[in-house]
């Protein structure tokens, strides 16, 4: 079976976030950039799958020339090869944009399952999987933590406020990956030497059919600025017997803070 | 003049709070744009749980009542937005950031070519018909304000963030019924069972106060310490990762990055340190209160209220306190 992985190439999680002088972009000094972590999910899932019933397995990534790095950590965890559709307009624009460029290389692959993550982590957003579900004209299931593959079918799980749904479906689909489904391998030496060697096929836009002038200008969703969380006033810290404190405590909750 | 469309969501036959906060935030744009409010409920049953929706704001409903749409199914669900925004004349399609909303409100986008606003925490439209919002970014260590261009915007709003209000007392709306947008044979994802935990516990991502419990809490049994707690405020329990990591509690508890991400009222964070990616998760809570014997635990710095001590000290005594405050 043939699986198409996507594969954002986002700041680490645990990156100071400082705004730059343009008050639009995050300034890039010295952060680190990680495949997005929802996509070790996704790639896990996928690896597991070709081990149980052969295929291939591709990670794909629309962004700028520096992905690569994301794809190589892809192939190194055991991808076959890597497509990227090299752009770095698509670190800017909005889901449906993104969306555009995974349904363009997935028209060229045709991959019998698609799979996500729940979202890219930065943006925040987890569009790209059902856009890509209607762009592409397949079922989707987002955010899941159980897959399971039948003969032309899947059956996921995912959770839902204060319950679990079951989702049965047909194949090809897109599916979204949420922690939980499994728990991510780490690249192995050997797998990063062999990744070295594994296919990374550039694409531009224009090569898929993909317009790039639409794709600069025709975003919907613009960044029209991007700014610092609101300060929190300096905290009211309690120290002492816990006694005292937990009585001042709750008094403050209910008379200052009106919460209880 | 921009015509608003509302998804209503339902659980057990009722629309869920969230979508009332978005059908209040709807009233507002509907009268500021000088146009209609439509709310679009779907499922055996959707007009009667609409009745009430007019009191809430709503000018006009719209129930699909098609027996194959009781459960969710994604591709039906979002070409039932899309059709009804389409039929409503909706400029913007507001939906609650639930997990079903999330879900959704992507794919209905794309079916109407649209620009697709998620978790927003203010939103606004201009003159020209632009929809602007601002939402957290980066895991809430950053604000974007963002705007959508073209006819359409959906927008995914942030449970928990904008009130729900009865905005019309009494008012009726006008309902109307439609046929479904996908026929039951185009369906080839659905939901087939819902499987609902033993104890009904109150979910994170819906509960006004939540009470979380992480790696000070030094093993399972000393949940029932924040459990009381969460009991006697009437809210949820939550955890960081290194307690569900632990196995000390499910992972549907789980608050942050990879868990839920969170705005209640009330926050009250137990031997957590406050790892970033853990604030993530719960930054924009409205009052937030930790506990933790670290004076130097970064959880502090996001912290309204601080209690410095031993949390096996301090929550059996502040859930008396509690108590007794709520009874007296
Ligand atoms: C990609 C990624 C995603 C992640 N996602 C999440 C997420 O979604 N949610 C999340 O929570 N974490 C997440 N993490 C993990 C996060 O980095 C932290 O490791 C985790 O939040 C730590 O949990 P903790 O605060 O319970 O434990 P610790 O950091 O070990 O803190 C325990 C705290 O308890 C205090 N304590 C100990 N004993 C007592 C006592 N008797 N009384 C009072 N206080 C006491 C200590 O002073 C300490 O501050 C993620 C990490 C990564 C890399
Ligand atoms: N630029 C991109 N390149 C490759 N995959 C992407 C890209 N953007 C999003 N994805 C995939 O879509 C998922 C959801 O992303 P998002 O909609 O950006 O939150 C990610 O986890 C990736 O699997």
């Amino acid at each position: 079976m043939k699986i198409l992985v996507g594969i954002k190439h986002v700041p680490d999680t645990e990156a100071r976030i400082k705004v730059a002088s343009d008050g639009l972009r995050v300034d890039e000094t010295g952060i680190k950039w990680i495949v997005s972590p929802f996509d070790e999910y996704a790639l896990e899932e996928a690896l597991r799958i070709r081990e149980a019933r052969g295929g291939e397995v591709v990670v794909v990534a629309a962004g700028r020339p520096e992905a690569q790095a994301s794809l190589r950590q892809g192939l190194a965890m055991g991808a076959d090869r890597a497509v990227l559709v090299e752009e770095e307009a698509y670190d800017r624009a909005d889901g449906l944009a993104r969306a555009r460029a995974l349904a363009a290389v997935a028209k060229a692959e045709s991959p019998e399952l698609i799979l996500l993550g729940k979202y890219g982590v930065g943006a925040d957003e987890g569009q790209t999987g059902p856009m890509l579900g209607e762009l592409l004209d397949l079922p989707h299931a987002a955010a899941v933590t159980s897959l399971a593959l039948g003969e032309g079918t899947f059956k996921a799980r995912r959770e839902i406020e204060g319950a679990t749904e079951v989702l049965e479906g047909s194949l090809p689909a897109v599916v979204t990956c949420e922690k939980g489904l499994n728990e991510p391998r780490y690249a192995s030496l050997k797998g990063i030497m062999a990744a070295k060697k594994k296919p990374l096929d550039v694409r531009k836009p224009e090569d898929l059919g993909l317009d790039p002038k639409d794709l600069r200008e025709g975003s919907r969703v613009v960044w029209e600025a991007l700014e610092s969380p609101p300060p929190r006033g300096a905290g009211k810290v309690l120290k002492g017997e816990a006694a005292d404190a937990a009585r001042d405590l709750a008094r403050l909750l209910r008379e200052e803070a009106k919460v209880i | 003049m921009r015509n608003v469309l509302v998804f209503g969501e339902r659980r057990d036959g009722d629309l869920k709070k969230p979508s009332l906060e978005a059908v209040s935030v709807g009233r507002r744009l509907a009268d500021a744009g000088g146009g209609t409010l439509s709310v679009l409920v779907v499922g055996p049953g959707a007009a009667e749980a609409a009745a009430a929706l007019g009191a809430h704001g709503a000018d006009r409903v719209v129930a699909c009542e098609a027996e194959h749409l009781a459960l969710y199914a994604p591709e039906a669900y979002a070409a039932q937005i899309a059709e009804a925004a389409r039929a409503e004349g909706a400029g913007i399609v507001l939906v609650a950031g639930t997990q079903m909303g999330r879900d959704v409100a992507p794919r209905a986008a794309a079916r109407l070519g649209a620009g697709c606003l998620s978790d927003l925490v203010e939103i606004e439209t201009a003159g020209d018909g632009t929809v602007r919002g601002r939402r957290p970014v980066y895991s809430g260590k950053a604000y974007a304000r963002v705007a959508s261009r073209g006819p359409v915007a959906v927008a995914i709003l942030r449970p928990n963030v904008f009130p729900a209000t009865v905005a019309r007392p009494g008012a009726g709306a006008d309902a109307v019924a439609v046929p479904p947008a996908l026929a039951p044979e185009r369906i080839r994802v659905r939901t087939t069972a819902v499987e609902r935990g033993g104890e009904q516990e109150i979910d994170v991502a819906e509960a006004s106060i939540i009470v979380s419990g992480g790696r000070g809490l030094k093993g399972p049994e000393s949940f029932s310490l924040v459990r009381d707690l969460a009991r006697a405020l009437g809210g949820a329990v939550g955890a960081s990762r290194a307690a569900v990591d632990a196995g000390w509690i499910p992972h549907s508890h789980q608050v942050g990055q990879t868990g839920k991400v969170v705005s209640p009222n009330l926050y009250v964070a137990c031997g957590i340190s406050g790892a970033i990616q853990h604030l993530a998760g719960m930054s924009s809570s409205k009052v937030i209160v930790a506990v933790n014997k670290d004076p130097e635990a970064p959880i502090f710095k996001a912290a309204d209220y601080g209690v410095v001590g031993d949390l096996f000290e301090v929550l059996p005594r502040l859930t008396e306190e509690v108590r007794r405050l709520k009874s007296s």
